[in-house]
């Protein structure tokens, strides 16, 4: 067992795990942030994906010590107080999810996308990076859609 | 998963005393092959080396005739890089195509070459060049470096520092990509650089990347894809799995090789 420390939603924390112990498992079954989903566990589905100094990245293939002193956003940190954050206003205005599992790993590779490649995403560009985000509900055509609104929104 | 313990190295010379150190210890990179099979105990090693606290394994530099690539430089930075898409951009669209942008994010040329996944992408760029492969002990050239499937001629306590990669004029990479997984049921790699025409191919083969010493003496008389018209690759010797039969990849080969080369001709290989 050892102590990991990081920042978390810009706060500052501490748990003692196991070096096994991986990003997701710290922020769901340490911090109690339980909006970072598992889906697969094999790397492939995206559910689970946070922002680990400002690049997205799936948090079931990393250690937790692996982010020691890093930057971690997750889906609870991306609202401001009672106001959610456009890409999550989007989702719900365009119906860009059904049963919600996959969606926060959804915004955190949506905003993330955006902060990549600017405020205007045509759907070819949007489709091909959603590959590593898997959503079994929706068909994806309104995720595209939310996504769209929600790059233009980010703007201002 | 294994209980492990882990060290974080800050030079090279200490992250290679600690793999002499531990016998079953193992390098970590992206953690992009090596995590997921920790998962599923198919490996199980007593340390790990972590490499990201090593400076200087990061970065692609263009010289005038190659472009060398640091270990740890990751699938984004290479594929991003307005230097090398300006000199060879055949082999920026490699990077580019594994994966999907979170693997891309994390992911490195050394872990992936060092990996050597008979159906990963950078193997195929590799040997289709002729690359280097630089270690802490020595240069490894790309046709003495492949030993099959996930073997390399690394030693144990060898660690991967760069890539050097001759600038050939003309390059490019198509990818068949398998539908669900993202990785290669068949790519090709092809080249020319002066009279050195090479051939690639990774996915297809039992024993991982492998060049085609008959496409490539065709292409020698006139690098066009009309010089491969006719030519079949045996399906002797390639993988026949549940995505596909020997017979379906050695298909795959020729159709493969014939788009590269006329993508190498058209704009030196960019990516459509
Ligand atoms: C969902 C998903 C999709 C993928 N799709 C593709 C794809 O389409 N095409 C493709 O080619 N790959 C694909 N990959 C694999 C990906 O490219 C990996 O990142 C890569 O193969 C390994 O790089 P890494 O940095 O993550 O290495 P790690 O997983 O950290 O290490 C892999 C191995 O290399 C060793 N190693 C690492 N660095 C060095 C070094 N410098 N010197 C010596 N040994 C070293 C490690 O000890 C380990 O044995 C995919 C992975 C995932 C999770
Ligand atoms: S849970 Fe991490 S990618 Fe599916
Ligand atoms: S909304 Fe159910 S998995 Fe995407």
């Amino acid at each position: 067992m050892l102590p990991v420390s990081m920042t978390v939603n810009g706060k500052a924390v501490t748990a003692t795990v196991d070096p096994r112990t991986l990003l997701v498992q710290y922020l769901r079954d340490n911090l109690r942030l339980t909006g970072t989903h598992v889906g697969c566990d094999t790397s492939q589905c995206g559910a689970c994906v946070v922002h680990v100094d400002g690049a997205a990245r799936k948090s079931c293939t990393m250690f937790a010590w692996q982010a020691e002193g890093a930057k971690v956003t997750t889906i609870e940190g991306v609202a401001n107080g009672e106001k959610l954050h456009p890409m999550q206003e989007a989702f719900r205005e365009h119906h860009g999810l059904q049963c919600g599992y996959c969606t926060p790993g959804m915004i955190m590779s949506a905003i993330d996308m955006v902060n990549r490649k600017g405020n205007d995403l045509d759907d070819n560009t949007i489709r091909h990076e959603l590959e590593g985000n898997l959503c079994r509900c929706t068909g994806y055509h309104n995720i595209v859609k939310a996504i769209s609104a929600g790059a233009r929104a980010m703007k201002g | 998963m294994y209980a492990f313990k882990f060290e974080r190295p800050t030079t090279v010379r200490q992250a290679v005393n600690l793999l002499a150190k531990n016998e079953e210890g193992k390098l970590l990179a992206g953690g992009h092959s090596l995590i997921p099979v920790m998962k599923l105990r198919l490996a199980s090693p007593s340390v790990l080396i972590d490499l990201s606290k090593v400076e200087g394994l990061s970065g692609v530099e263009v010289t005038p005739r190659s472009v060398v690539i640091g270990a740890m430089t990751k699938h984004k930075d290479v594929a991003n890089s307005k230097e090398l898409q300006a000199v060879m951009p055949g082999l920026a669209a490699v990077p580019g195509s594994i994966g999907d942008p979170h693997v891309r994010q994390v992911g490195t040329i050394g872990g992936s070459l060092a990996n050597n996944d008979p159906n990963a992408d950078y193997p195929a760029a590799t040997l289709g060049l002729g690359a280097t492969i630089i270690t802490s002990k020595r240069k490894i050239p790309a046709d003495a470096y492949f030993k099959g499937m996930f073997e390399t001629a690394l030693e144990p306590d060898e660690i991967i520092t760069k890539v050097s990669f001759p600038i050939a004029k003309k390059a490019a990479y198509q990818k068949f990509k398998h539908p669900a997984s993202g990785f290669a049921l068949v790519g090709v790699f092809v080249s020319k650089r002066g009279s050195e025409i090479r051939v690639a191919v990774t996915g297809a083969g039992a024993n991982g990347v492998f060049r085609v010493p008959s496409f490539e003496e065709a292409l020698k008389k006139r690098f066009s894809p009309k010089s491969l018209e006719g030519l079949t690759h045996t399906a002797a010797g390639l993988n026949s799995d549940i995505h596909a039969s020997a017979e379906y990849r050695a298909h795959l080969i020729g159709v493969m090789a014939r788009r590269a080369v006329a993508a190498a001709n058209e704009k030196g290989g960019a990516e459509d």
